[in-house]
């Protein structure tokens, strides 16, 4: 059974089609990354997941309870932490915690708490007002709040935006761990190291589900073509090929040019030109990243957000 | 312990939010502070500020003889404690400047021929020009006016005998001014200022809760958890309750100790209606709450209550006195049925029964209250 498990979810605000005939599937275990530009749904589209949003059209189950009637069931059995922080910032941390705990009728009461700020090092800090700690500090409290409660499913709502390198490393490592507990984790992101820690990413750009797969998959079947450049002038080499058939992307990487193009024959056209041209530059093939498909679905799908 | 996870209401996740405000109201020091010092600064301040039946108004005489009517006149006037002469004329014109300008209330005015037309009884007329701008502020001095002045005229022309033959042949009128013989202005104003003060902060506290809530992202959170809409709104109002008690206590004490008002009636009684009005009140506010998309939203909705609700109450202005639409409209305020309680029952004495139509009137106000704000609660962020 899939802990995720939605077809066909449409959500409209106004005249606004912010999610559009999305179909997900999650499997148990499994950390599933959501990536998608701003405004792309990804944020509603969690928010359906977890019961906060009634889909306008489409069908799911959640962990087998259906996202239209079973919402509260829902609720108990899933951990969602949310984009912008959403403890109470007039209250420690232990007392955030004390709170979940209760909602939850978590008992014995002190015992899930003292576990939990042990276990993401909260401890120390217990008395301090969730208003005062860093960006590291809250999404730890955060994670701590929605994990209290043993879930059998986390939703991550882009939980490492504003947060130092570090602490996004100790956040992934700590997801990782509780995913070989046999956790289910669903994670929105816009980094692409974060995509890459992933077991399996889906694409999500202006409410349409574009690609699915792992990172390996997705890059194979966008069927991009990468050239590196290198040489002198590179900067005066990116504003001729700019623009030319053939040439989709051209970004510059340290003293590297990456050429990126979805018509391998056009862009080599395109290439030997300005070897022609520029007789110092240097063209080797490259490999696709990540980075260079997503640019490609972004340039590529139509802004309905305007 | 998953026993009852899914049921509608559960005290456990009740405490948990009632214990989660409390932390809250302990941390947010400003405000409540403001909740206990609010009510006695406005019921020291208006309790001593608001007088419906002003004494010692500024007043210019125009005297055009100086004769023992005259003075006799001036001086009859002068007792009754509403007329202070500050300016003493003879020029009509510079007594009209003066009330122009506003530096006198009324302008008195004895003509020349005043003595003699009494003497020859021949109707003697003075003049009295009230400034009617504020109507209320007149009106207790001049409706004393003629009484006063046909006794001052008998008793200069040395008549007390007449006097009191010819008001043995009078009708009397006599006139009780009963609960407040005296017509002390504070016996009305501070039983109603404890319901405008509990109308103002339960209501404007309740009416954030929620939008503060949604302005601050907590609200996400809170969906997202194990929450019934009725645990959120008993776990918003219930702290207010407690709170309106303490004010409820702060107003009583100091309308004895400051005022000393009489208080008449059960105590028991008020306190216990007190408690269904300011229910009425948190859950209006609650009410508010989810209509309101922001604090700010949430303010100006209370404020658009406010205004209505003290002007038609009979706070303000005498509720029989008003037309037959607007006591119909003042109907539906829980502070006109509360001031009528308060006031039937710390000055009048009044039982139960008597107050029992206005206290039904306050539990419809709590059902209906309660229904909305249930029925417009947002349980998801659509």
């Amino acid at each position: 059974m899939n802990v995720i498990d939605v077809h066909g979810l449409v959500k409209r605000f106004g005249n606004k089609t912010v999610v559009d005939h999305v179909t997900m599937t999650v499997a148990e275990g499994e950390i599933v990354g959501f990536l998608g530009p701003n405004g792309s749904g990804k944020t509603t589209t969690i928010r359906i997941m977890c019961g906060l949003l009634t889909p306008d059209e489409g069908e799911g189950t959640v962990l087998g309870f259906n996202i239209r009637t079973d919402s509260l069931s829902i609720k108990r059995e899933v951990g969602y932490m949310t984009q912008k922080f959403s403890f109470y910032e007039d209250l420690t941390i232990a007392e955030n915690l004390e709170f979940v705990a209760r909602l939850y009728q978590l008992k014995p009461l002190g015992e899930y708490v003292g576990r939990t700020l042990e276990e993401l090092g909260l401890t120390s800090r217990k008395d301090q007002l969730a208003g005062t700690l860093s960006g590291g500090w809250k999404q730890r409290l955060a994670l701590a709040a929605c994990i209290m409660h043993q879930p059998k499913l986390l939703l991550l709502d882009e939980p490492t935006a504003g947060v130092d390198p570090k602490a996004r490393r100790e956040f992934w490592d700590e997801i990782h761990r509780l995913a070989s507990g046999g956790l289910t984790v669903l994670v929105s992101t816009h980094y692409m190291d974060e995509a890459e820690r992933c077991h399996r990413i889906s694409y999500i750009s202006y409410g349409k589900l574009l690609a699915t797969g792992t990172v390996d998959e997705v890059v194979r079947n966008a069927g991009l073509t990468t050239f590196v450049l290198q040489g002198p002038q590179l900067d005066q080499v990116a504003v001729t090929l700019s623009g030319r058939p053939g040439v989709d992307q051209v970004a510059p990487f340290g003293a590297t040019l990456h050429v990126v193009g979805s018509d391998k024959k056009k862009l080599e056209a395109a290439l030997a030109d300005v070897e022609k041209e520029h007789k110092s530059v240097t063209v080797t093939p490259g490999e696709t990243s990540l980075e260079d498909v997503f640019i490609q679905f972004m340039s590529g799908s139509k802004d309905n957000m305007g | 312990m998953k026993n009852g996870i899914n049921s509608v209401f559960s005290f456990a996740r009740l405490g948990a939010l009632l214990i989660k405000e409390f932390i809250q109201m302990r941390r947010d020091r400003i405000t409540f502070a403001m909740m206990l010092g609010v009510p006695l600064m406005q019921l020291v301040l208006f309790g001593f500020a608001i007088n419906n039946d002003p004494k010692s108004l500024p007043t210019a005489l125009v005297a055009m003889s100086n004769d023992q009517y005259t003075r006799a006149m001036v001086s009859a006037l002068q007792m009754t404690g509403y007329y202070r002469f500050d300016h003493v004329t003879q020029s009509a014109a510079e007594a009209e400047a003066l009330m122009a300008k506003g530096a006198v209330s009324f302008v008195v005015t004895i003509p020349a021929d005043f003595a003699r037309r009494v003497e020859r009884g021949d109707s003697p007329q003075i003049l009295i020009e009230a400034d009617a701008t504020d109507p209320s502020a007149a009106s207790g001095a001049v409706s004393t006016l003629s009484k006063v002045a046909s006794q001052a005229l008998l008793r200069a022309q040395g008549m007390q005998a007449t006097a009191a033959e010819t008001a043995k042949e009078q009708l009397q009128v006599v006139v009780h001014q009963r609960y407040n013989p005296e017509g002390i202005s504070q016996y009305n104003i501070v039983p109603g200022l404890l319901g405008v003060i509990l109308q103002m902060t339960m209501v404007m506290m309740t009416a954030m809760a929620l939008t503060r809530e949604t302005e601050r992202g907590t609200m996400e959170n809170l969906l997202a958890m194990p929450s019934s809409p009725a645990e959120i709104m008993l776990g918003k109002v219930l702290p207010f309750l407690v709170v309106g008690a303490v004010q409820v206590a702060v107003v009583l004490v100091a309308a004895k100790l400051l005022f000393s008002i009489p208080f008449v009636g059960s105590l028991t009684l008020l306190l216990s209606t007190v408690l269904v009005f300011v229910l009425s009140l948190v859950l209006l506010g609650y009410t508010i709450s989810t209509m309101a998309r922001s604090q700010m939203q949430a303010m100006q909705l209370t404020f658009f209550f406010f205004l209505p609700s003290l002007l038609l109450s009979g706070f303000m202005f005498p509720y029989r006195g008003m037309p037959g639409w607007a006591q119909v409209l003042g109907e539906i305020f829980p502070l006109t049925h509360f001031l009528r309680i308060t006031r039937a029952v710390m000055l009048k004495g009044a039982d139960f029964n008597a107050i029992a139509a206005e206290v039904g009137w306050l539990m419809l106000f709590v059902a209906l209250f309660a229904g909305t704000a249930l029925v417009r609660f947002r349980r998801t962020l659509d």
